[in-house]
């Protein structure tokens, strides 16, 4: 090509490649998706008063009110939502207890789908008894009985966090296992598969370089609605005792907290219970329309 | 004095078919059977034939994509039929292939600047800088925009991502380049462009080219010599003219009459063949066409044909020549 030719071109050039990415179309289909934008809303709602909520009203979360007229006041002035049974100020505990609960949502979402990434990739590209071991082990995985298990390993392992986020990652792999193994297995008969190969890639390089790019898409969307999940069942182990341990407060243990005083001080039960109520709906809302805002053949 | 830059000997590639309760081998699709052809430095061999007649096949097995079942391939006179992948490395720099699909054969993932610099990531060819700059100048050699190497796939037409395609398998500067149908999925008008463009890069870079293809007026127009292949064999092999004015097996004289020819007055004799391509799975005893041949004879059924050579160059697997 000459020199003038190439300037003219040059000349004609829009420049659209930055201003129309990937990220930009699925962004741009999502604003326009309400259930997801609801989802949005709530998720900000929650984030918000998780994390700027404790700015705003200063109290310690764990500071007790000695004496019987500290315990089960009613919401006012000096204790916006009230306080509990050890009379500690109950909207301070909400929003610690809402960091820990989506911390715990977000780490353990997030572990569990890197280790079903790696698996189903593995099965996936390398088939053969590479798959069948791995993915017996899933179905075997998926088998158990979850609860009794998780309890059982939860008192084994000790109580803490990082013991739950453990805990919740053993059992919330395996459907992000499968979903990337069977996308791994269509998208490797792809020619740009056959390609890399031809170029003389090694397999390190087709799995992450060409592969897991592929799949992330999907596994963002199972991620946002793991997140969900995870936080559910860190509040029903710290529902049964074994999860976050007091002082500290998360959502879950403070349910459990409040069932016995479920009669007497209904409200206890009914905060932390619809912030989760929220907080999941929130995730699963957003994660429906983050599936449908990634696949380009449904209209939007 | 030519040098035999590839030759092919009696390949194979069988595709298992699985069935019963532990997926035990209950036939193969013989989908390359028995196939021999060579490649000399710097000519085009074309291979052409019906959909399913094996010609994507022998081409994939011959670059070793695929785990050829038996026979010989032979890289300048190295037998590399049983290289393992590490060993087949530093060989793909020689070998490439540019396919039919030119949506699924680029990662929509990947800014086409990736794509076309990871074979000299692959290879640790050059520094970074050099590697951008070896892009820069490809891109630019097959006709693209080299601002466009942010630019993912989709943002391109067919032929500016066939152009993407052959800019990737030329930029480690391979001697072999396997078009694998590369111009079937394009308009007419495309066509001729890429077309004229793998012309011009061949001269230039004096490439060495396996044309698979089966519209066959592109085939005389790219080819030096051209091999018919019908049901897994190559039925004939001779040079372009020589193919093209002189066919001599009974598929071959079919296969040209089905070519237009742009004159009205032409009065031609079309060969319409009769009834489908048999399965590969179980082709017919003997030869391999008899069932639709218009010549059949009981040998046909008997005996596979073998390989003659009727002239110069011009080999035929046909009873019709030996049993005069």
């Amino acid at each position: 090509m000459t020199e003038k030719a190439v300037e003219a071109r040059k000349k004609g050039q829009r420049k659209s490649s930055d201003d129309y990415t990937y990220v930009g179309m699925v962004f741009h289909r999502l604003t326009r998706h309400k259930l997801a934008m609801f989802g949005a809303f709530m998720l900000i709602v929650i984030l918000l008063f998780v994390f700027v909520g404790p700015l705003v009203w200063r109290a310690d979360p764990n500071e007790q009110i000695e004496g019987l007229e500290g315990m089960f006041n009613v919401p006012s002035p000096a204790h916006p939502l009230g306080t509990d049974d050890y009379g500690r100020d109950v909207l301070a505990r909400m929003f610690f207890g809402g960091r820990i609960s989506l911390f715990i949502g977000f780490i353990s979402a997030i572990s569990s789908t890197i280790v079903g990434a790696v698996v189903g990739l593995v099965a996936g590209y390398y088939g053969g008894w590479a798959d069948d071991l791995l993915m017996r082990f899933t179905d075997a995985m998926l088998s158990i009985p979850t609860f009794p298990l998780l309890i059982a390993l939860a008192s084994v392992m000790g109580k803490g966090i990082g013991q739950i986020i453990l805990v919740i990652v053993i059992f919330g792999w395996m459907v992000d296992a499968r979903l990337v193994r069977g996308l791994v297995l269509s998208l490797k008969e792809q020619e740009y598969i056959e390609a890399a190969h031809a170029i003389g890639a090694s397999a390190n390089r087709i799995m992450w370089r060409h592969l897991f790019p592929n799949t992330l898409a999907v596994l963002i969307v199972s991620t946002t609605i793991g997140i969900g999940g995870a936080i559910i069942y860190e509040a029903s182990i710290s529902f049964l005792g074994f999860g976050v341990q007091a002082p500290f407060a998360s959502w879950g243990n403070m349910l459990q907290n409040a069932q016995q005083f479920i009669w007497n001080s209904p409200r206890l039960i009914i905060y932390p219970g619809l912030a989760i109520f929220m907080t999941v709906l929130g995730f699963n809302f957003f994660g429906d329309g983050l599936r449908d805002a990634i696949d380009p053949k449904l209209k939007l | 004095m030519t040098t035999r830059l590839v030759e092919v000997q009696q390949l194979k590639k069988w595709f298992p078919v699985k069935g019963g309760v532990f997926a035990k081998t209950v036939a193969s699709v013989k989908a390359v059977d028995e196939v021999s052809f060579f490649i000399d430095q710097g000519e085009t061999l074309s291979l052409v034939g019906e959909s399913g007649s094996g010609k994507t096949t022998a081409g994939r097995t011959m670059l070793k994509l695929l785990r050829p079942t038996s026979g010989k391939i032979i890289y300048k006179g190295k037998d590399i039929t049983n290289l393992t992948p590490n060993q087949m490395r530093p060989l793909r720099r020689n070998m490439q292939i540019m396919f039919q699909d030119p949506y699924g054969s680029l990662n929509p993932r990947m800014p086409v600047g990736d794509i076309i610099q990871e074979p000299l990531d692959v290879h640790g060819i050059g520094t970074r800088k050099e590697r951008k700059q070896a892009v820069a100048t490809m891109m630019e050699t097959v006709g693209l925009r080299p601002e466009y190497e942010k630019r993912y796939p989709h943002e391109f037409s067919g032929g500016q991502r066939q152009r993407i395609g052959v800019a990737r398998a030329l930029i480690i500067n391979p001697e072999l380049l396997v078009l694998d149908e590369p111009i079937s999925a394009l308009d007419v008008s495309i066509q001729s462009q890429i077309i004229n463009l793998l012309q011009e890069l061949q001269q230039r870079l004096s490439l060495t080219y396996l044309f698979i293809a089966h519209d066959l007026a592109v085939v005389r127009h790219m080819s030096d010599r051209v091999a018919v292949m019908y049901l897994g064999k190559i039925v004939e092999t001779a040079d372009n003219d020589e193919l093209f004015d002189h066919p001599l097996h009974p598929y071959t004289q079919a296969l040209l009459s089905a070519v237009p020819v742009p004159d009205p007055d032409v009065k031609r004799e079309r060969i319409i063949l009769q009834g489908d391509v048999p399965s590969p799975v179980n082709p017919p005893s003997g030869c391999h066409f008899r069932t639709r041949c218009p010549y059949a004879m009981p040998i046909c059924k008997d005996q596979e044909p073998l390989v003659i050579e009727v002239a110069p160059g011009h080999t035929v697997a046909c009873h019709l020549l030996t049993q005069k």
